[in-house]
């Protein structure tokens, strides 16, 4: 069991963090006025974070908190305003780590399964087109593509010549799955994997993708706005808002002892499973700021309710408060001036 | 006559679905239900044969004619589709016509299909300036009224069946451009795309596979649209003598000298016309159909 979870292209041993982001950046041109300075959408604005080998780390926030945009930033979907991905290692890109190499150690699963299925190939050549495109012959590539059927849950000799219109929405997403293990990975990014299907489907996915996890010694990326799934999954949680990370930690710290206005919120948002204690009201009103403009000092603090005066000056800084646990907070941050701040 | 089969009848029957039958097999299979297309492909079939045996099959000369006997009605003794301005055999040159009309109207149509939709798909995988560059310049000759355009192009090249052509799919090239450029765009931004450039594959790779079957279907199909106006502009300019020249006998040529007389022989008048239209919508409906037989969701 834990030989499985030794890849034979692990480097930097179980202790070095499988990808460290630093400082990502990510700001897309809106087209403004001819006169006048040009605009710019602050997608991901500047984002640190580290995924341990082995473990799930779940990105939650709210839409249009750049979730998806991280996740196209590390497949190198979408090129980089700024920032450096280090594998396990060795710095992406340019003088490390190829590419090419980057690409087949890290895979994605999209949220549209239809979408992400060339409507025009059987499963078996969409699951067979990254090996064969990494040199693998034909046949072998077949072989591989009929082995990960079998592996996802779906009979080979009944699948492997269907075309995508052919199969539900589950199957179609379990196809996806094989496609990107195809290449052999070990960094899995499911991007909403499993926000479009309904919930019994959802949850055999769910399980699908623990057991292969444990099987082939994968770490995943787990992006989804769907709370109790990303707490069911992931071992760590990073919050987003506004295109920066709110809080990291361990999950049951996130959720249940959240350090950040924002988090604290969202947890409180969870549907109650115990009818006598009902969400009464929501726990933040109105929609995110425009990330066009985004708010000066501490983002969050248009819809803070320990907003204070310095929280509109002075940008946070994600900084430990705990083991593994990070919070973006001018209430956690000693002499920050916030009436709740430890004076320093 | 037992009605019950045998275990070994029903397992030497072939499965309902076969998984080894290949994708040009089910197309096949599928253009073979769609009666539209079987029958507009058995018209089109007959017109090409008729274009090669065209000596064989016409009861006469194309080229001679008596003026003692110019304009008899359709069904005259001898003239089954009557003569035409100088009293030579409507049908005989109707046939012999489809020869240089196939000809003037499907040779620039397949040029330019290669042409611009080669220069449209890789503008709108590469995007970016590139795209605006490729498509800026198509634009260009796009503002043209195509008319014009050809008769520009084949004046300044010289008159001539070749320059004819050229001029033809010169200005062919821009329509499908861009529509060849607009279906990539839609395409290069599907997941599937994204998910296959995540597997590292060089963009050729990711053309040949992911993009080109899913956009060369309505590129097709609009091509074989431009079939007639090919066939009407090529009798534009033979009209100007710029493209076949009288006495030849080719559809539009005969459209456009038998225009004079269509108070006095409307129907012979029109035969050429007919003939024109019977070709271009042929084309249509079995492209048409063979974009739907290529499509694996029917």
């Amino acid at each position: 069991m834990s030989s499985a979870l030794i890849s034979p292209l692990d480097r930097g041993g179980p202790a070095q963090p499988l990808l460290t982001v630093r400082g990502l950046v990510k700001h897309f041109a809106v087209k403004g006025s001819v006169f006048g300075a040009k605009a710019v959408v602050r997608a991901v604005d500047g984002v640190d974070f580290e995924i341990l080998k082995g473990e799930t780390l779940g990105v939650v926030g709210e839409s249009g908190c750049g979730k998806s945009t991280t996740a196209r930033l590390l497949m190198h979907l979408i090129a980089p305003d700024a920032g450096t991905l280090i594998f396990d290692g060795e710095p992406v890109g340019t003088g490390g780590l190829a590419m090419r190499e980057f690409r087949r150690q890290v895979q994605m699963v999209f949220q549209d399964s239809y979408a992400s299925l060339n409507p025009r190939l059987t499963v078996e050549a969409s699951i067979a087109f990254g090996p064969q495109v990494h040199g693998i012959a034909t046949r072998a590539a077949i072989d591989r593509a009929h082995g990960l059927l079998d592996r996802v849950g779906l009979d080979p000799s009944r699948f492997a010549s269907r075309y995508p219109h052919e199969l539900s929405g589950g199957q179609r997403q379990r196809v996806n799955i094989a496609r990107a293990l195809a290449l052999q990975p070990r960094l899995l990014i499911l991007d909403e994997a499993v926000s479009a299907l309904d919930k019994s489907v959802e949850a055999q996915v769910l399980n699908l993708l623990l057991d292969l996890k444990e099987e082939f010694g994968l770490t995943y990326l787990f992006i989804s706005h769907d709370l109790n799934v990303v707490r069911f999954m992931s071992d760590r949680v990073a919050v987003m808002y506004l295109g920066k990370v709110a809080e990291i930690g361990p999950s049951e710290t996130v959720f249940d002892k959240a350090a950040h206005p924002y988090s604290a919120a969202l947890t409180r948002s969870m549907p109650s499973m115990d009818p006598d204690n009902r969400t009464e009201e929501a726990p933040i009103a109105g929609d995110p700021p425009n990330p066009i403009n985004p708010p000066s000092g501490c983002r969050f603090h248009t819809r803070c309710t320990f907003a204070e005066a310095p929280c509109s000056a002075t940008p946070p800084t994600l900084a430990a408060v705990g083991i593994g646990h990070k919070v973006s907070c001018l209430m956690h941050e000693p002499g920050s001036g916030h009436s709740k701040a430890a004076a320093s | 006559m037992a009605l019950a089969r045998s275990t070994a009848e029903i397992a030497a029957l072939p499965p309902v679905i076969d998984k080894s039958e290949g994708y040009w097999a089910s197309v096949w299979r599928r253009l073979r239900r769609d009666k539209v297309a079987i029958i507009a492909g058995l018209v089109v079939l007959a017109l090409i044969l008729m274009a090669i045996f065209a000596p064989y099959i016409a009861p006469a000369d194309p080229l001679s004619g008596r003026i003692t006997r110019r304009l008899r009605p359709i069904g005259t003794e001898g003239f089954p589709l009557g003569t035409d301005e100088l009293g030579r055999d409507m049908l005989s040159r109707l046939i012999h016509g489809a020869r240089m009309s196939l000809l003037m109207g499907v040779t620039p149509v397949i040029i330019a299909f290669g042409l611009g939709s080669t220069i449209g798909i890789v503008a709108g995988y590469l995007g970016g300036w590139f795209n605006t560059i490729a498509m800026r310049t198509i634009d260009i000759f796009y503002a043209f009224p195509s008319v014009l355009l050809a008769v520009a192009l084949s004046g300044a090249l010289g008159a001539g069946l070749t320059n004819a052509l050229v001029s033809l799919s010169v200005v062919f090239i821009p329509p499908i451009a861009r529509v060849a450029e607009a279906v990539t765009t839609q395409v290069r931004n599907r997941d599937y795309v994204e998910a296959a450039r995540a597997s590292g594959a060089p963009g050729f790779t990711i053309v040949r596979v992911h993009v080109l079957g899913n956009v060369l279907g309505p590129i097709f199909v609009y091509a074989t649209s431009l079939i007639s106006v090919s066939m009407i502009l090529a009798s534009g300019l033979s009209f100007l003598g710029l493209g076949v020249r009288p006495p030849e006998p080719e559809w539009g040529l005969m459209l456009n000298t038998l225009r004079t007389v269509i108070y006095s022989q409307p129907w012979v008048a029109a035969l050429p016309g007919l003939m024109i239209f019977i070709t271009s919508i042929s084309f249509n409906l079995l492209s048409d159909g063979l974009r739907s037989a290529m499509d694996v969701k029917q």
